[in-house]
Parts: C-alpha cells; sequence; structure tokens
C-alpha cells in the first residue's frame, strides 16, 4: 500500500533530526564537551526510523550502544538526549549512563547497552512480559552484525522462537565490527542465523527507508497477531568510524564514498522531489528549523547542571 | 510449628508467593515436568499451570536475561539456577545487567528479581560444580545476597527476597535439602541483611554463614565441651547487605573473632570482616582475626582430597584456640 505524504515528512523529519543531532554531537566531541566514547549513527537512519516508526509508542526498543537515533525516534526530548551525552543531571538518564545508556522507561526507550549482543537476552523478556500481561506490544531488538557471534544472540533466537514471543530482532549489517570487515568475522549468510531457528527472516535494504517500513510492519503484525518473532537483516553502513576515535582506515575511500551516495535521506528527498509531495523551499525550511530543535538541545545540554553529587549512591538499590 | 524439610520450605516459600502475587513466575532447567533437579520447584506446574512455571533449555544466558527483561517491565521472576556453578555462563547478565541497569538508568527501572539455587561443594562433585559464590557476587553493588542455612531461614529469607525490589541471589545447598527442622505456622518473613546469634558464648566470636554453620556449631559445642571455652556463634544470613553490627557487638564483648566460610581465602567474606574489625573495633580486639575456609586450589575430586579442602570442626577449634593464645 503506498504511504500517505504525511508518513514520509514524517519519515524525513525524523531521520533529519537524527542526522543533525549526531553531527551537532560530533561537533560537540570535538569540542570536548562529551567524552568517552560516542558512537555516531549518520548513514543508518532509515533503519532506526523506519522500523520503529512501523510500531507504536507502546511498543519496548532496546538497543545497542549507538542508539541516539533510536531514542530521539522513540520519542526522547533531543535536550535530555544531548545532556546525557554531556554527563548532565538533566540527561535522559540524569547523568547515569551516558552515550550508550539512553533510558527513558515510560517512552518505552529500555536503554543502549554496551555488551555486544548480551541485552538480546533482555528483548525477549521484554517480549515475555507482553505476552504474560497478554498486552500486544513487541519488542524490537536492534544489534550489529558483530552481534551475531554471541553465545547471548543465540540463546535469544532460539527461547523467541521456542515460545513464540513477540520480538523482531534487528541486526544492522553495517559491514564492520569496530575495524573488522563482516567478512573476515562472520562464516556464513548472516540472514540463515535467523533462518535456522524457524524465525520469519528477511534481507532488508537498510538504507531504504521505504522497505524498511514495509519490513517491519510485516514483522510487526506477525507478532502481534499470535507472537511470531522475526529476524531482519537491514544491510547499511555508517557514514562514519565506529567511534569517535576511529578514522576509519580499513575502509577504502572508494567504498565510502559508493555507499554514500545511497544515503538514505537524500534517496527519501529525491523521491519527494520527483513526486511533488514537497518543493525545495520545504526541505530548506525543515533543515533549518532541524538545525534551531539540535542547536536548541546543545545549548540545553551546555547551559544544564552536573548531577547532583548527592544522589552518586542513589540508584544502586531502591 | 511444623517439620519440613529444607526443599519443603523453599517450595512452600514459592508457592505462597505465586499465590499473593501474580507477577512472580519461576523459570529453569527442569522446573516443571521433572519437578526441579533437587525436587524444590515439587508440584508447582501443576499448581500453577505452564504460563508461570517454566521448563528452559540449558541456556543460563538466555533464560536469565530473560528474567532481568522480564522484571524490567514489571514481572518479578525466579529464575533458578540447577547450581550455581552455572550462573558463571550467565555471569554477564547477572553483572552487567541485573545489578546494573537501575543504576545506569537513573532509578528509572528495577530489577525485582530472585535467582536461586544449590552452591557450594556437594560431595565429590569435583572442580566445576563445587563453586561457592558468595563472595564473588557479594562483591558487586547492585546484587543483594543471602545464604540461608536452616528450613526455617530457607523460608523466611526466600519470601523476602521475593519481595524484594531488587535482584536477589539466594544461595542454597545441595548438601542441605533434606535438612529437617522448625518452620513457624503461617506468614513469616526474615529480613534480607539480618544475622543471628545461633549459639551464646562470652569467650570468643565464630562468624559464620551457610552450611558452615553445622561446621562451626560443631566446633562450638567440642569446645564448651572439651575446652571450657564458649563460643558465640553468628550466621550472618546475608552476604549483601551485610549484618556488621551484629559482629561488631559480640566482638566488643568477646574481643577475639574466627571467620568461618566455604570460600576461598582471597578477598573472601573473612577479609571483609577482618577489614570491619581492625576499622570499626580496633581498640576491641585481643588478638588478630583467624579465617577458616576452603583451601586456596579448585576442588579435588578424590574423597580424601575434597575433605582436606573444605573447613572442618578441627581448623574453627584450632582457630579459636589460636586467637585465645592457647
Amino acid at each position: 500500500m503506498p504511504l500517505d505524504a504525511d508518513t514520509l515528512r514524517r519519515f524525513y523529519r525524523e531521520m533529519l533530526l537524527c542526522r543533525r543531532f549526531e553531527e551537532k554531537a560530533a561537533q560537540s566531541y570535538g569540542q570536548e564537551k562529551i567524552h568517552g566514547f560516542c558512537h555516531l549513527y549518520i548513514g543508518q537512519e532509515a533503519v532506526a526510523v523506519g522500523s520503529i516508526l512501523a510500531g507504536r509508542p507502546d511498543d519496548y526498543v532496546i538497543a545497542t550502544y549507538r542508539e541516539h537515533a533510536h531514542a530521539l525516534v522513540k520519542g526522547c526530548d533531543p535536550g535530555a538526549v544531548m545532556a546525557e551525552l554531556y554527563g548532565k543531571g538533566t540527561g535522559v538518564s540524569k547523568g547515569f549512563g551516558g552515550s550508550m545508556h539512553l533510558f527513558n522507561a515510560e517512552k518505552r526507550m529500555m536503554g543502549g547497552h554496551g555488551i555486544v549482543g548480551g541485552h538480546s537476552a533482555l528483548a525477549i523478556g521484554m517480549a515475555f512480559s507482553s505476552r504474560y500481561k497478554k498486552e500486544d506490544s513487541v519488542t524490537f531488538c536492534y544489534l550489529g552484525d558483530a552481534a551475531v557471534n554471541q553465545g547471548a544472540f543465540h540463546e535469544s533466537l532460539n527461547l523467541a522462537a521456542l515460545w513464540k514471543l513477540p520480538v523482531i530482532f534487528i541486526v544492522e549489517n553495517n559491514l564492520y565490527g569496530m575495524g573488522t570487515a563482516a567478512s573476515r568475522a562472520i562464516a556464513g549468510d548472516i540472514i540463515k542465523r535467523g533462518e535456522m531457528y524457524g524465525i520469519p527472516s528477511e534481507v532488508v535494504d537498510g538504507m531504504d527507508i521505504f522497505a524498511m517500513y514495509d519490513a517491519s510492519k510485516r514483522a510487526v503484525d506477525r507478532a502481534r497477531a499470535d507472537g511470531t518473532p522475526s529476524f531482519l537483516e537491514a544491510r547499511c553502513y555508517r557514514f562514519r568510524g565506529h567511534s569517535m576515535s576511529d578514522p576509519g582506515n580499513y575502509r577504502t575511500k572508494e567504498e565510502v564514498a559508493r555507499e554514500q551516495a545511497r544515503d538514505p535521506i537524500e534517496l527519501l528527498r529525491k523521491h519527494m522531489l520527483e513526486q511533488n509531495i514537497e518543493p525545495e523551499a520545504w526541505f530548506k525550511a525543515l533543515d533549518k528549523e532541524i538545525r534551531a530543535i539540535v542547536q536548541k538541545a546543545a545549548d540545553f545540554a551546555d547551559q544544564s547542571p552536573e548531577p547532583d553529587l548527592s544522589l552518586i549512591d542513589a540508584f544502586v538499590y531502591t | 510449628m511444623a517439620e519440613l524439610s529444607f526443599r519443603e520450605a523453599l517450595n512452600q516459600a514459592i508457592a505462597e508467593e505465586m499465590e499473593r502475587d501474580p507477577r512472580v513466575f519461576i523459570l529453569g532447567e527442569e522446573v516443571a515436568e521433572y519437578d526441579g533437579a533437587y525436587k524444590v520447584t515439587q508440584g508447582l506446574l501443576k499448581r500453577f499451570g505452564p504460563q508461570r512455571v517454566l521448563d528452559t533449555p540449558i541456556s543460563e544466558t538466555g533464560f536469565t536475561g530473560l528474567g532481568i527483561g522480564a522484571a524490567m517491565t514489571g514481572l518479578r521472576p525466579i529464575v533458578e539456577m540447577m547450581t550455581f556453578n552455572f550462573s558463571f555462563v550467565a555471569f554477564d547478565q547477572i553483572v552487567n545487567n541485573a545489578a546494573k541497569l537501575r543504576y545506569m538508568s537513573g532509578g528509572q527501572v528495577s530489577i525485582p528479581m530472585v535467582i536461586r539455587g544449590p552452591n557450594g561443594a556437594a560431595h565429590m562433585l569435583g572442580a566445576q560444580h563445587s563453586h561457592s559464590v558468595e563472595a564473588i557476587y557479594g562483591h558487586i553493588p547492585g546484587l543483594k545476597v543471602c545464604i540461608p542455612s536452616t528450613p526455617k531461614d530457607a523460608k523466611g529469607l526466600l519470601k523476602s527476597a521475593i519481595r524484594d525490589e531488587n535482584p536477589v541471589l539466594v544461595l542454597e545447598s545441595e548438601m542441605l535439602y533434606s535438612l529437617r527442622g522448625e518452620v513457624p505456622d503461617g506468614e513469616y518473613l526474615i529480613p534480607l541483611g539480618k544475622g543471628e546469634i545461633i549459639h551464646d558464648g562470652g569467650d570468643v566470636t565464630i562468624v559464620t554463614l551457610g552450611k558452615m554453620r553445622y561446621v562451626a556449631l560443631e566446633a562450638a559445642k567440642e569446645l564448651a565441651s572439651e575446652h571450657n571455652i564458649q563460643a558465640e556463634v553468628i550466621d550472618l544470613r546475608s552476604v549483601r547487605p551485610m549484618d556488621e553490627q551484629i559482629v561488631l557487638d559480640s566482638v566488643r564483648k568477646t574481643n577475639r573473632c574466627v571467620v568461618v566460610e566455604e570460600n576461598w581465602p582471597f578477598c573472601g567474606i573473612g577479609a571483609q570482616i577482618t577489614y570491619l574489625l581492625q576499622h570499626e573495633a580496633f581498640d576491641s580486639l585481643d588478638a588478630p582475626v583467624e579465617r577458616v575456609t576452603s583451601r586456596d586450589v579448585p576442588m579435588p575430586y578424590a574423597d580424601n582430597l575434597e575433605r582436606l579442602v573444605l573447613p572442618r570442626k578441627e581448623h574453627v577449634i584450632d582457630a579459636v584456640r589460636k586467637v585465645l593464645y592457647l
């Protein structure tokens, strides 16, 4: 079914917000306002946006440490996300999590997680919860391609299939686990790792938001109908290094340029122009608006206080 | 008062809490159709059904993580480890997730979850099936750890653990499951973090936990009858939070302390208590604190070697005589 114009506008807006947010984060990192690890999502926007928007607000999202975009699309306030990156008390996790651990339980953003593959087991627990409580919410679990070699990933797929848990595993295959090409790390095809558990599995062009949205919708429908889990391998590419400290010397300039030509935001923009959905001026105005939102987020983070020292022990136990 | 076995007391605790709170469920290897590898979960499947009593594959990482994810989203899982040796397969889930999610989310999610199962050596199970994990897990902020040693404590502590809003490890013992003892009728809870004086005396304090309680008690009896030494024996019952006050109060009275535990000596519970005493009761101590621990080796298989590794009554008596300069 063709998507209506408002949905396309929403896609574009969300992807652009993610892109501009990450560009600002990179700039702030350069200015030493953000420290620690900081993994940018630039290039992969269609994956988070296309999938999360195929779900509902009461669906759970759990992601890796490259999760700024997932938090934003899930409805977290950009200022609170940026403040978390800055280590401020106004951050989504009150400055206790950081770039890799963005939580907003109310919005059902159940965290970025720092151990590759480990959170896939949490995802099946969240899906189990939905089923136990007879709710029809589903869980989106994002993983990098490198996670498919971890035991936790396999144990989670096995249990999800065995117990029919409404979870959608989305492997964001950006071709590299840090600096190691997937071809040097993964035996066989990633997609077979979903298929072998009898889980409906699909390879998706993760640079194409329409493909991402369609595949996600199908997965969501299956999960809501009877708890069937799904496995999507979203083929995508990160335009920047693994983290801020990575110059990306393991990739050729030609490869990066070739992938950048498939920029998911640019692809959607061209489509919307060709289909006369919006004129050039709309995109310019939107970019201006988004840049202002992101600047406001950075200013908020800048001006926010650090976490109150008295809270240091507050969250260890209830 | 009814006389129950340790495993029956645990079974009652689980059943009562499942009856009381529909969010409580139990999962693990062989807990349902097999009725529990050690029969702790006997009859629960029949009573509560397969939605709440779930057999898992041998997949500790997967089902422990599943429990944590369920706890994050409002349920109250009890995860059974067939033995705590297997918890090391799920170490990442327990340490990086159960213990950390509340903290790193700034208090937004809680993990009201119990991980329970037998801990420590049984008899001739060899190096990979004989671990005492209380010091390892006690080290980690965000976890609570308790270690009941009587049927009464088993029921009361497990019920408290199930009602706690934090991840609690309940360390049982294969050697104690058949032990019988008085269990109060009706509802009762034993709070986490409260020790108990289980033998009165004024000459020396023996601090112990888990099934070492029985080694310490045996020693205390012989010390009284053969050596005219009156030992005050404290069963800590919880490792974290630890009842430091009960230890300090006792040592301020006796001025001497021996710690008896099944852990290895390095960074063990006794090391922690020794630190506590030199820091908080330095002027009360008339002798250096002695520790009785397992020998610092992986557990050997042969019967005579195993007995050489585990703390025995004689070790405790020797240590007590040492702190009394006898």
